[in-house]
């Protein structure tokens, strides 16, 4: 009867994945990133115009993450070029993303998905939940094993040692930043070729619950992951409602868990040094 | 780091106060008045009149006193949030749970609202000061845990406003829910702890507008942290640890301490939203009825430059906003999110030139 719950499971799971990666790409070059809510959002918009536009689910795809992508280089923009405050700026995406989305709401119709993959023992499924263990280990190897992850963390441990490689921080920054739009664009398509159609708000603080996965992750990628198919099996819990356990309670333990990780009861996480720090 | 720049700055801040708050409040009315000119922009690319747009969304403001008691109460829980995030802001942290902060205000307003019955005398007070201490309980618990653990209160209020909305709507649902109603809703509150409308003092409102005495608690708020913020011993403190908490410290402050109080504090203020809510217009607990005053706090405190007369000023203009989005939306046709969008741009702009400012200040 576990069983039964892996389908939603990785469903839900899949979107918050993939932006809880791109929240550990940005955040791991040092600009904190609440923006993933509206990337994921404007990312979903995306995949339904395009797709609407075109008839051709990549084209969506396309159209997705290069919104997404957009957003996130006016989020680099204001707060690696202009200093801005990354909270705020992050707080101020989300309502753009939101009012777009909602000025252009696009008419009800539906759109087709991404093409699903039939796999031995597993099942079908979009073969963007596949992708996901893929890049979850690629990220773990690009961050810890390559020189260019070194240079992406290095940009968020500390304020000067790039600069003493003489390399730049700044470019690091909007590589992690437009990376992280990248993948919450991802993760918002996922979400709209799921449902077939965009509503407004479709998100629904999924961004802000990949964030808690990232922070309960300690900014790393296979744990971050992890978390994600923690908290996406509370979701699937909560929607069988199998055990007569209040919606809510499941609904909020990703959070509370998040809470006792950041206060070090088990096993403390630790952001990165230079975490939301701008001066040089 | 010389330990008198900021004393030095504090003073100058006092000295030269005029100046400065010119200084500070050009970036904003740029910010107005580009925000109004790109919205002038999008209405004429969508080939509608941009001057029937500007006309309505001035009519639908000041043309009359009901409308303009209609943007007042608009502006009543923004007055409060906006102050909430100014109060984190000047003592260096970031309150970004007032979302959550005035639900639960809101549900122990209308719990206790229901439940105790008293003369309004005494009801109003209790309830008043059962909204504040929840919003103050709700804020305190990531202060604490800054303070106590160095656990970052920006994630932590961001975690508390998820437990918020989850609670509230569990106990709203399965506990509190009015008998025999499909809306998620408690049951109507007490006579005696309702808080008058303005309309039945004030001659030229008509009896439908839902303006009421919460907007003038928040205009005594404003006041009150104005006072607060400038003129006291807690003001100074709180300043002091938001821009040299090493200073604070050597000066025997406990920046802890203050930390755990302002959020508080903070707390309580948001809370005060959920005052204008139950006791002041709806008289019941209706399960998420904010539409994001918590968040567009931010945007008021930020437009406001974290000064209480400019937030005042600035939730009036984001209660215009407001109710001219329903309004363009009714009678132009334009949607609401054209004024969300711009809001967003807004906060990005602010925010961008407050960035500048600093880059300039530290180079």
């Amino acid at each position: 009867m576990i069983l039964d719950l892996i389908p939603t499971t990785l469903r839900m799971a899949t979107p918050l994945g993939f932006a809880a990666l791109g929240g550990i790409y940005s955040e791991r070059a040092g600009v904190i990133n609440l923006a993933l809510e509206g990337m994921m959002l404007i990312g979903a918009f995306g995949y339904v115009v395009g797709t609407q536009v075109s008839g051709s689910v990549w084209f969506g795809l396309l159209v997705g993450i290069g919104f997404a992508v957009g957003l996130a280089l006016l989020h680099a923009v204001a707060t690696v070029t202009f200093h801005a405050d990354q909270v705020v700026t992050g707080i101020g995406i989300n309502i753009l993303a939101l009012g777009i989305t909602e000025y252009l709401l696009p008419t009800s119709k539906q759109v087709g998905g991404l093409p699903h993959w039939q796999l031995p023992f597993i099942g079908s499924y979009s073969f963007i939940v596949y992708l996901l263990p893929v890049l979850m280990v690629v990220s773990h190897i690009f961050l810890f094993k390559t020189p260019w992850g070194l240079r992406l963390r290095a940009a968020g441990e500390s304020t000067e040692a790039l600069a003493a490689l003489s390399l730049s921080r700044t470019q690091w920054q909007y590589i992690g930043i437009l990376l992280s739009g990248l993948l919450a664009g991802v993760g918002g398509c996922f979400l709209a070729s799921e449902v077939h159609y965009f509503t407004k708000g479709m998100t629904a603080g999924r961004g802000y619950l990949a964030l808690a996965a990232v922070i309960f992750g300690n900014w790393r990628p296979l744990s971050g992951v992890s978390a994600c198919f923690l908290f996406g099996f509370a979701t699937a819990l909560e929607l069988t409602n199998r055990w007569n356990i209040p919606g809510q309670l499941l609904n909020s333990l990703p959070y509370i868990l998040t809470m006792v990780v950041l206060i070090g009861f088990v096993g403390r996480s630790r952001p990165p040094a230079s975490l939301g720090k701008m001066k040089s | 780091m010389d330990i008198r720049k900021p004393f030095i700055s504090l003073l100058q801040g006092r000295t030269s106060h005029l100046k400065q708050l010119r200084l500070n409040f050009v970036p904003s009315l740029f910010a107005i008045f580009g925000f109004f000119l790109l919205c002038g922009v999008v209405v004429h690319a969508r080939g509608q009149n941009a001057l029937e747009f500007y006309s309505t969304v001035f009519s639908s403001g000041f043309s009359s006193f009901d409308e303009f008691g209609y943007v007042l109460f608009n502006a009543t829980p923004l007055i409060f949030t906006g102050l909430a995030v100014a109060i984190g802001y000047k003592s260096g942290l970031f309150n970004i749970g007032c979302e959550g902060q005035l639900y639960v205000a809101a549900f122990a307003t209308a719990w206790t609202g229901m439940h105790i019955d008293l003369p309004a005398l005494l009801l109003v007070p209790l309830c008043i000061a059962a909204a504040m201490i929840a919003g103050a309980a709700w804020g305190a618990i990531p202060g604490y845990l800054k303070a106590k653990y160095g656990a970052h209160e920006v994630i932590n209020t961001i975690m508390m406003n998820f437990i918020a909305f989850a609670l509230m709507n569990y106990l709203v649902t399965s506990i509190y829910q009015e008998p025999g109603q499909m809306i998620p809703q408690t049951r109507q509150i007490h006579e005696t702890a309702r808080i008058p409308r303005l309309a039945s003092f004030v001659p030229s409102l008509p009896d439908s507008n839902p303006l009421n005495a919460s907007f003038l608690i928040a205009c005594g708020c404003v006041v009150f942290c104005y006072i607060l913020l400038t003129h006291t011993r807690w003001g100074y403190e709180l300043r002091l640890v938001g821009n040299a908490r090493d200073v604070a410290s050597y000066g025997g402050i406990n920046p802890r301490a203050v930390t755990i109080w302002v959020m508080a504090l903070s707390g309580a203020a948001a809370g005060l939203a959920g005052v204008a809510e139950v006791m002041g217009y709806r008289y019941r607990y209706l399960d998420s009825f904010s539409s994001g005053w918590g968040f567009t706090g931010i945007a008021v405190a930020l437009l406001g430059r974290n000064n209480p007369f400019g937030i005042l000023a600035a939730a009036v203009l984001f209660g215009l906003l407001n109710k001219v989005a329903l309004d363009i939306d009714i009678l132009l046709g334009i949607p609401r999110g054209l004024f969300f969008a711009g809001q967003g741009m807004l906060i990005i702009w602010l925010v961008c030139i407050e960035g500048i400012s600093r880059k300039k200040n530290d180079t």
